[in-house]
């Protein structure tokens, strides 16, 4: 098997407050091969996006990375610090924001931002840069790009000013690509077109991504796996099919239960009771066990096994009795 | 983009009418001018030839209409102090002010931009909070105080620069300047530095929190997410996003600048036209001090007439808006 | 003896006022406690000073011109007399004419600022209530000004008011001259915010019951209106009475404001500069510290209410 692109091992990233250290990323491990796509799923403060932050390097103080290695490409990067990881984001490591329409500078041309940004990292003159700007707004499908490159973002719709994020972040050609929640401020009608382009570019490039995002429909049009986090821990990690099909983990169940892709044809969709715990006051054991109906005493207080590919951080995962619970 | 302008030049002109309109009020109700021009000894004959001469038996709107005639052809009357037209008076002593307000509003943006820059990029660093800490004292610093520090300190104490006047001139096509003689530079120190320090605080504040705004934008985490170098993110992204709300606020300080030129002026007897107009109100010097509304009101009518222009051409938004007329 | 639970005596004001989130933060910052004492000792002693100056100053009969220049805590050379904080030209003493001068110099700054709030709650009750041409005009006014630095205004004012007031009575009308100009020139401030208020709130359901139950416009704005607008316009007075003592010392030390018989810290200032060259630091130096001090604790309160209300004012 090829050596991933990203490693991340055993991850924890702390915020240190007021009432003590809180941990938004406890623990947690996967890969990304190059030419895959991870889905990165959860609900918002599970710690998808800080997870997302920690691997390009830009967790805004004081959040911090306090244990772990994140090893990108066989070189480790989580002891990179200012100079040594500013060469690697964009060049190495793209991102793509939710927001297009704030995640681009107004005042600048967008063919003068995908120039800064590949002469920042490539040793092109100033003439090659901008053929290859208008080279990349033309693979993202931005119509009459020659004239293109010299308009301002406002010029742009929300959906066309995405797929200028989107040359913009892979126009150094990077190896692995962080979309968090790309689709999610798109209308609807355009999340499509935006994840089935991403989906072709990094499959053409042989790039990883790793895809942020809550959103089912998404994880189940455009990921080959898919890593579910609940409290910042990952809960259950495995092939997109067996994930969204036959979730071990009863709290992939309960979600997979209250989307309304996967629970087609249900009248009433499932609801799991209760909330996330906040992240000050996470409970021993299982972070899932008060509000999971499977809870038994063993999961109030030693952490539960380890995810491996293909497994969830379960005592009593749901694989040997899903028949039973059909019946 | 020209009926942004025209509209943006009609406002002007508008506030120009209420100013003028000011100022006509003080030369006719203010005082009797009569009384003003012809002093003690008069006769009843010389009052309504006057009278008739500066058209007061005339109605209000006549009178006014004849005012801004007389204004726009740069005739504001006799000074009743000097005796003489206030036109020239006021000619002779601009240069002074002019480059008094010029030195000072330099000085006042550059270090102001440039330490609100430094300020905000360094956020929690020693000299960033001693600078903030400073600028506290120095807005409640009154700026004839500072005035007098500088000169205790730098003509009194250690003798070095002079504590009055603007020194040797030069006068090139018609225009005194301070410029081109040693002894003028000096002396255009310590008065520029009193000028400067008050707007240059001001701007330095509203540049630092501008600037970290802007430094919490999205399109700053996506500029570094793509590895762009620190001097990019900051002056390339940031700062040119953070002068466009202080562009205007830098146009109304420029405009301070030659009002605030008068208590300069005053503490280090600087001959130009806020020295003149200080007199002219201990004196009630009418003329002068109307002409002096007139003066001072075109030049921030002017200046912020130019802030607006300006912005076409920093922010594209602006330009798509009014051009394009969506 | 009984177990029946008494209820708690309600809290007086005083009690309510100190277990208030403001009053937390205040004893928190020592910044505010210490520029809020500053404030209170100057105010006070201005209050009293003719009871704490060893001389009223402007009295003729108590000066002795062979006292005059007398260094501070010196014995003068003729008279053998020390003074605390010394003399000026005239043999008055420093320290008395700072508590005389402090008091013209506070009460022109805190009748400015009452007359400015007076002026800018009402008018920007009225746009703000009553809408039309009226605001039209009123704000008008207010943008016009807003262009010119409030100083030039109020010397402006300064010298149209001179100019019609009868030259004999000049000198003892200039301090209410000094109130209107410095008031008139500062009134925007407070016309805006409560225009902006009042706009919120006269939409609210409250107020549109109170007009529909027959209240007259005048009693809606005054009971209904105006006390949810007053914690800012609290902050715009605090920091507008730094800057009108500013103003006033300005406008004195340039010669347009107090006169010399009835002078301000900014005309004692003004009469101080006068003998920076000639040796005697001291009739300039204790009437400038006072002024900085003043308006310098002043602003510091000013400061600290803003972020402790935080009315979103920028």
């Amino acid at each position: 098997m090829a050596e991933p692109v990203l490693s991340i091992r055993d991850l924890s990233v702390e915020i240190p407050t007021r009432h003590g250290i809180v941990k938004p990323v406890d623990g947690v491990s996967y890969d990304i091969r190059a030419g895959e796509i991870l889905g990165v799923v959860g609900e918002s403060g599970a710690g998808k996006s800080m997870a997302g932050n920690a691997v390009i390097g830009l967790l805004s103080p004081p959040a911090h990375i306090a244990s772990g290695e994140i090893w990108l490409n066989g070189k480790r990067i989580d002891q990179l610090r200012g100079e040594a990881m500013r060469r690697l984001r964009g060049k190495e490591i793209g991102m793509v924001f939710q927001d297009p329409l704030t995640s681009l500078n107004p005042l600048l041309r967008i063919g003068d931002q995908l120039v800064e940004t590949m002469r920042t990292h490539l040793k092109i003159s100033e003439k090659e840069a901008e053929k290859r700007a208008v080279a990349a707004l033309e693979e993202v499908g931005i119509p009459g790009a020659a004239s293109r490159v010299n308009s301002y973002p406002h010029e742009f719709s929300g959906g066309m000013r995405q797929r200028v994020v989107i040359a913009l972040a892979l126009c150094a050609e990077p190896s692995l690509v962080i979309a968090d929640e790309p689709t999610t401020a798109l209308d609807v009608s355009v999340q499509a077109q935006i994840i089935a382009l991403l989906k072709r570019l990094c499959r053409e490039r042989g790039t990883a991504v790793m895809l942020i995002t809550h959103d089912m429909g998404v994880i189940a049009e455009a990921t080959d796996r898919v890593a579910v986090m609940y409290a910042g821990r990952l809960a259950e990690l495995g092939a997109v099919e067996q994930v969204l099909t036959r979730p071990q983990h009863p709290y992939t169940h309960g979600l997979m239960a209250s989307t309304p892709l996967a629970s087609e044809g249900k009248a009433r969709l499932h609801q799991i009771p209760g909330a996330m715990p906040r992240l000050d006051a996470v409970p021993d054991g299982c972070a899932f066990n008060p509000r999971c109906p499977r809870a038994t005493e063993v999961c109030r207080t030693p952490p539960p096994p380890r995810v491996k590919d293909g497994m969830a951080a379960c005592w009593h995962p749901l694989v040997e009795d899903v028949e039973e619970k059909v019946s | 983009m020209l009926a942004f302008i025209i509209r943006r030049v009609g406002q002007s002109l508008l506030v120009l009418l209420i100013v003028g309109l000011v100022a006509f009020s003080m030369f006719n109700f203010v005082g009797d001018p009569i009384d003003n021009m012809l002093g003690q000894e008069r006769t009843a004959e010389d009052i309504a030839r006057l009278r008739e001469q500066l058209g007061l038996d005339r109605s209000f709107f006549v009178q006014y209409f004849r005012f801004l005639q007389e204004a726009l052809q740069g005739n504001f009357g006799v000074s009743y102090r000097q005796g003489r037209p206030v036109t020239d008076i006021l000619l002779e002593r601009a240069p002074a002010t002019l480059e008094l307000a010029a030195v000072s509003g330099v000085l006042a943006i550059l270090f102001g931009i440039a330490l609100g820059v430094f300020t905000a990029i360094r956020r929690d660093g020693i000299w960033a909070h001693a600078i903030m800490s400073a600028s506290l004292i120095g807005v409640s610093l009154p700026t004839f105080l500072i005035g007098i520090l500088l000169i205790y300190v730098f003509s009194v104490e250690l003798g070095w620069l002079p504590s009055f006047g603007r020194g040797d001139v030069v006068t090139v096509g018609g225009w005194k300047t301070g410029f081109l003689t040693e002894s003028g530079l000096k002396a255009l120190i310590l008065p520029s530095i009193t000028l400067g320090l008050y707007q240059m605080t001001l701007i330095m504040r509203l540049v630092r929190s501008e600037m970290l705004e802007v430094l919490r934008q999205d399109y700053i985490r996506f500029a570094r997410a793509r590895g762009l170098r620190d001097r990019a993110v900051n002056f390339r992204h940031a700062l040119k996003n953070t002068m466009v709300p202080v562009i205007t606020v830098i146009g109304l300080q420029l405009g301070a600048i030659i009002a605030f030129a008068i208590i300069t002026e005053t503490v280090f007897q600087w001959p130009g036209v806020g020295l003149l107009f200080i007199n002219a109100i201990q004196f009630v010097d009418i003329p002068v001090m109307a002409a002096y509304l007139m003066l001072i009101s075109v030049m921030f009518v002017g200046i912020n007439l130019a802030v607006d222009i300006l912005y076409f051409f920093i922010d594209p938004r602006l330009r798509a808006d009014r051009t394009g007329g969506h | 003896m009984t177990d029946i639970p008494v209820a708690p005596p309600p809290k007086s004001r005083l009690r309510l006022a100190l277990e208030s989130d403001v009053f937390y933060t205040f004893r928190r910052s020592p910044v505010a406690v210490i520029s809020a004492l500053v404030v209170l000792v100057l105010l006070v002693s201005a209050i009293f000073a003719p009871w704490i100056a060893s001389t009223n100053p402007f009295d003729p009969a108590s000066l002795n011109l062979m006292n005059g220049f007398t260094p501070p805590l010196e014995p003068n050379a003729f008279t053998g007399d020390s003074f605390l904080l010394g003399t000026d030209d005239q043999g008055r003493d420093v320290f008395s004419t700072i508590l005389y001068g402090m008091r013209i110099s506070l009460f022109v700054g805190v009748a400015a600022v009452a007359f400015a709030m007076v002026l800018g709650i009402t008018l920007g009750l009225i746009s703000g209530y009553v809408g039309g041409w009226v605001e039209t005009i009123i704000m008008r006014v207010a943008d016009v000004q807003l262009t010119f630095p409030s100083i030039l205004v109020a010397m402006l004012i300064f010298g149209i008011a001179k100019g019609i007031t009868p030259v004999e009575y000049r000198d003892q009308m200039a301090i209410w001259v000094l109130i209107l100009a410095i008031g008139l020139s500062d009134w925007v401030q407070f016309a805006r915010v409560v225009r902006g208020a009042t706009l919120v709130e006269k939409n609210k359901e409250y107020v549109q019951a109170a007009r529909l139950i027959g209240r007259k416009p005048g009693a809606i704005m005054l009971r209904h209106i105006l006390p949810n607008v007053l914690s800012p316009v609290l902050v715009i007075a605090t920091i507008s009475l730094a800057l009108a003592i500013i103003a006033e010392a300005t406008l004195s030390f340039l010669g347009v404001g107090a006169p010399p018989t009835q002078p301000s810290l900014g005309t004692l200032i003004r009469i101080g500069q006068g003998f920076l060259f000639s040796g005697e630091w001291w009739i300039l130096f204790f009437p400038a510290c006072t002024l900085l001090a003043l308006a310098l604790s002043v602003n510091l309160l000013g400061d600290w209410l803003r972020d402790a209300l935080n009315p979103r004012l920028r």
